[in-house]
């Protein structure tokens, strides 16, 4: 398997294919303006009567990527994300922080009270078993209540997606990423990193952003499958909570289910080889109608879930499993 | 008359032969064929000082290319480390090997040598009454194995690592596939040659460590009565014994995939590569352990030292160092999160890991408890084990935060990581060497140090690695992953700061070095006890240096004396 791909698809420049459309026009709309005029008004025709339009989405500004200087986590997007994001906020960070700080109090009051000094005569205490059955007893309280949502919060991440939910499966290689669509006819897309002064030129982050993203529809629970090609790759995208390794030999399975329509970058996590950092993931996150127009770009076909009566209770279902209603988008 | 003098001088000994005991060897069979546990630890303390410069080096380059985004310096290296123009793909996989680089001379040829090979063979014998180890002859192999180890990993950076260059690319955990069929040249091989050679002497120290401890302790020192360093030794002795096959096994089987046609990490012959993964953290997790426990033991000593009175709840601190041990072996998958284990599975990793706060915590509250009404001095080695001991509360409450699983799912292998295992090795573990070499220096070479120089250092070395590290946590939150050369602007700020705090650490460890030299040209000679009453163990009854052979006579513990 891994021998296939390294020859037949070194950094996909052979087997490009998807969205080649899209990003001809774009360079041939910088090179060229004058005549890319004519020739982007026949291929935009072309590309609406086929499937309606799919224009790339503009990141917006610290959004689903990184902010500098920031001291935080990047927003959330997913469900599990708030929940996560809560738990860190509101639960473990405050309790390290109190922890730290009190140890820093005791250690400032022995130096200020117990140094030679003012206490030139130590005592020879050495036993307190009450003292120390409290402070085994009150770590072990703390940790008990920390336990609670955090295996709360594992279920979440680990209740499986609807039988009917989309399935996209994203395949780690050296150092590239394909998703494939085996729902909408098993296309597949082959994401590599744009040049910096490219990726410039698209708005969008250096070193983050794509030729061709992963795009998937908003609002639905997705059956997302990892699988490495060569060695292991890690597809992780902070904004959505996401982290999943792409072992060779496995396909690993987690639900994926973004709120709100964007692009959310990420980069591979998991060391595999010379240009580790540079093979980036940008999830694309559309409107059910134009991710199906897209679909449709790709030469896909529309999968089952758009069939109403399916979708619907499949979407309910997993709403609230998945978390609190996320707020009014 | 004559002839007789010139043969003792022969042998080196003194004049006067009737006071003297140390029979020393000459220069070649003293330090190369050395059975003298004193001699041994030094060697193990030097060693592991040079190995720390190179290691700490490795970082400096490391920190200098992430001062910005993009690749500026390990193109102009790898063109000057393969005397050939360098293309990107081999100014990267320089970055690799520059990373498993730090990590594995870190561990295992830095931390490990220092506290287990250094202090402990220097210590163990003197505080529990000992004339020596219990195998003279298997410590010195221990050391010359652990040499050629580094050897191994060093002469693997001068041979094809993969088609992009030289040195083994793979990181200190030698991930397969990518240490198996991802990287075909022979500097893997002999990186993990390396770890076989330092993890077989290692096992014969542990052998070594358990044997001394538990037979050669003086008439009246039982287990209860063992000075915590010693205790610290004994659970580390285990850890390693019981850890180390493991990972000589994982990697053994990583060779045989290389090179004999096994496929034991290769899914397309039936096998698995989380399946390495798994061996590797049964070894890897109580290494973590195996390298901060003997820093807890140096710890306890200092703070019952200066706060002149005995460790509060000895006993609660000898047991939560077995406690850690144990839950040590039973943790090992919180390293592996996302690799596709089953719910169950990350729940009980999640709960397990979070047990082993329980006796850490216990070690740092005995530890203020100890100071509390204490007749604090606030010398060197105390002003650095205060520091451990807030540096290592930052470092272990955030291993709380990794600890839950599905806080790990956004957090494994960022930068939070790195802070997270830099504030409990690097601003812990090696905390902990510092105060510990403060304050055993003056016994094992007979100088004291400028005390000025040693209190200036750790001010200096304490902004520097705060610098560097915290920010890390911000970097991993926002979500920079590790191990990367290059990144994008938007990490830019805090890995300038972190660059930065590099600098000042570095100066701190310039005026480490100055000490040193101070103290060998003009340092005062110590006493035997150059503490005063505060320190009670064994090794404070001898002269500094202690005699080449000490204990002829063995002490005799009474009931009354304290831990």
């Amino acid at each position: 398997m891994e021998s296939e791909s390294a020859t037949t698809m070194k950094f996909g420049e052979q087997a490009r294919r998807a969205g080649s459309v899209i990003s001809a026009i774009g360079l041939s709309l910088a090179a060229l303006p004058q005549i890319a005029l004519a020739q982007a008004t026949e291929a935009a025709a072309t590309a609406t009567a086929a499937a309606g339009s799919y224009v790339p989405l503009k990141p917006v500004p610290g959004i689903g990527q990184p902010i500098d200087g920031a001291y935080g986590f990047q927003e959330q997007f997913s469900p599990t994300g708030h929940y996560a994001l809560w738990m860190h906020d509101a639960i473990l960070m405050p309790v390290i922080t109190i922890v730290s700080l009190f140890v820093l109090l005791l250690l400032i009051i022995v130096v200020v009270r117990f140094n030679k000094r003012r206490n030139p005569v130590a005592s020879r205490t050495s036993h307190n078993t009450l003292i120390e059955v409290v402070w085994t007893l009150v770590p072990v309280l703390i940790l008990v209540g920390i336990a609670i949502p955090s295996i709360t919060l594992l279920a979440r991440q680990y209740k499986p997606a609807p039988e009917s939910a989309l399935t996209v499966k994203a395949t780690g290689n050296q150092w590239y990423w394909t998703y494939t669509y085996p729902d909408n006819g098993g296309f597949e897309v082959i994401s590599n990193m744009l040049p910096d002064d490219e990726a410039v030129k698209r708005g969008e982050p250096a070193k983050l952003a794509v030729d061709n993203r992963l795009v998937v529809p908003v609002g639905e629970p997705i059956r997302l499958q990892t699988a490495g090609a060569d060695v292991i790759h890690s597809f992780a995208v902070p904004s959505l909570w996401f982290k999943l390794d792409a072992v060779p030999g496995r396909i690993n399975e987690k639900v994926l289910f973004i709120e709100k329509p964007g692009v959310y970058y990420g980069q591979c996590s998991e060391l595999c080889g010379a240009r580790h950092g540079y093979m980036p993931i940008a999830v694309e996150a559309l409107p059910r109608d134009k991710f199906d127009s897209w679909v449709l770009t790709q030469g896909g076909t529309k999968d089952h879930q758009p069939k109403a009566a399916e979708a619907v209770p499949a979407a309910a279902d997993a709403a609230p499993a998945s978390d609190t209603p996320a707020p009014a988008a | 008359m004559a002839t007789t003098a010139e043969t003792f001088q022969a042998h080196g000994d003194a004049h006067d032969h009737a006071h003297d005991h140390d029979h020393k060897p000459g220069f070649f069979a003293r330090w190369f064929m050395s059975t003298n546990h004193k001699d041994i630890g030094t060697l193990y303390l030097i060693f592991a000082i040079v190995a720390g410069i190179i290691g700490g080096a490795v970082s400096g380059l490391m920190r200098l290319e992430l001062e910005q985004p993009g690749i500026q310096y390990l193109t102009i290296w790898a063109t000057w480390f393969d005397g050939k123009p360098a293309e990107m793909n081999a100014a990267l996989h320089l970055w690799n090997v520059l990373i498993t680089a730090h990590g594995l001379i870190m561990v295992f040829f830095m931390v490990m040598p220092a506290m287990i090979g250094g202090f402990g063979n220097w210590f163990v014998p003197l505080m529990i009454g000992a004339p020596d180890m219990a195998f003279p002859r298997m410590n010195n192999i221990s050391f010359w194995l652990t040499v050629a180890g580094f050897c191994s990993l060093m002469f693997s950076a001068f041979v094809p690592g993969d088609t992009s260059g030289y040195g083994a690319g793979i990181g200190w955990t030698a991930y397969a596939p990518l240490a198996t069929y991802g990287s075909s040249g022979p500097a893997v091989d002999f990186a993990i040659f390396s770890l076989h050679l330092a993890g077989a002497g290692s096992i014969m120290g542990a052998i070594n460590f358990i044997t001394t401890i538990f037979n050669m302790r003086a008439p009246g020192m039982t287990l209860h009565k063992m000075p915590l360093f010693v205790w610290s030794m004994l659970v580390t002795a285990f850890l390693l014994l019981l850890s180390l096959p493991v990972l000589a096994a994982a990697i053994t089987m990583l060779l045989t995939d290389r090179n004999f046609g096994t496929t034991f990490f290769d899914a397309s012959g039936g096998g698995d590569p989380v399946l390495y993964q798994h061996p590797f953290w049964v070894f890897g997790h109580p290494e973590v352990y195996i390298m901060i426990l003997p820093g807890f033991g140096i710890i306890s000593q200092i703070i019952s030292t200066f706060s002149k009175k005995p460790v509060f709840g000895y006993l609660g601190m000898a047991y939560a160092m077995v406690a850690i041990g144990v839950v040590g072996f039973i943790v090992w998958a919180h390293h592996m999160y996302t690799t596709g284990l089953s719910v169950n599975t990350k729940m009980y990793f999640t709960a397990a890991t979070m047990v082993i706060a329980v006796p850490t915590g216990i070690k740092i509250f005995s530890w203020l408890a100890t100071m509390w009404g204490g007749s604090v001095s606030f010398k060197a080695p105390m002003v650095w084990a205060m520091g451990f001991i807030f540096l290592f509360t930052v470092g272990g409450v955030t291993g709380v935060v990794l600890s839950n699983g599905g806080i790990d799912d956004n957090l494994q292998d960022t930068y939070y990581v790195v802070a997270h295992f830099h504030y409990v090795l690097s601003l812990g573990a090696v905390t902990a060497l510092f105060a510990g070499f403060y304050y055993w220096f003056p016994k094992m070479s007979g100088r004291m140090y400028s005390e000025l120089l040693a209190q200036v250092h750790f001010w200096i070395f304490f902004v520097g690695v705060n610098l560097i590290f915290f920010p890390m946590h911000f970097l991993g939150m926002q979500g920079m992953p590790r191990l990367y050369p290059d990144y994008p602007a938007a990490f830019e700020h805090w890995n300038q700061v972190a660059t930065t705090g590099y600098m000042i650490m570095a100066v701190s460890t310039l005026i480490f070095f100055v000490n040193i030299a101070y103290s060998f040209v003009a340092g005062r000679k110590a006493e035997g006890n150059y503490w005063g009453e505060g320190a009670t163990t064994l090794e404070w009854t001898l002269s500094s240096p202690p005699p080449f052979h000490q204990f002829e006579t063995l002490p005799v513990i009474e009931d009354a004396a304290h831990h």
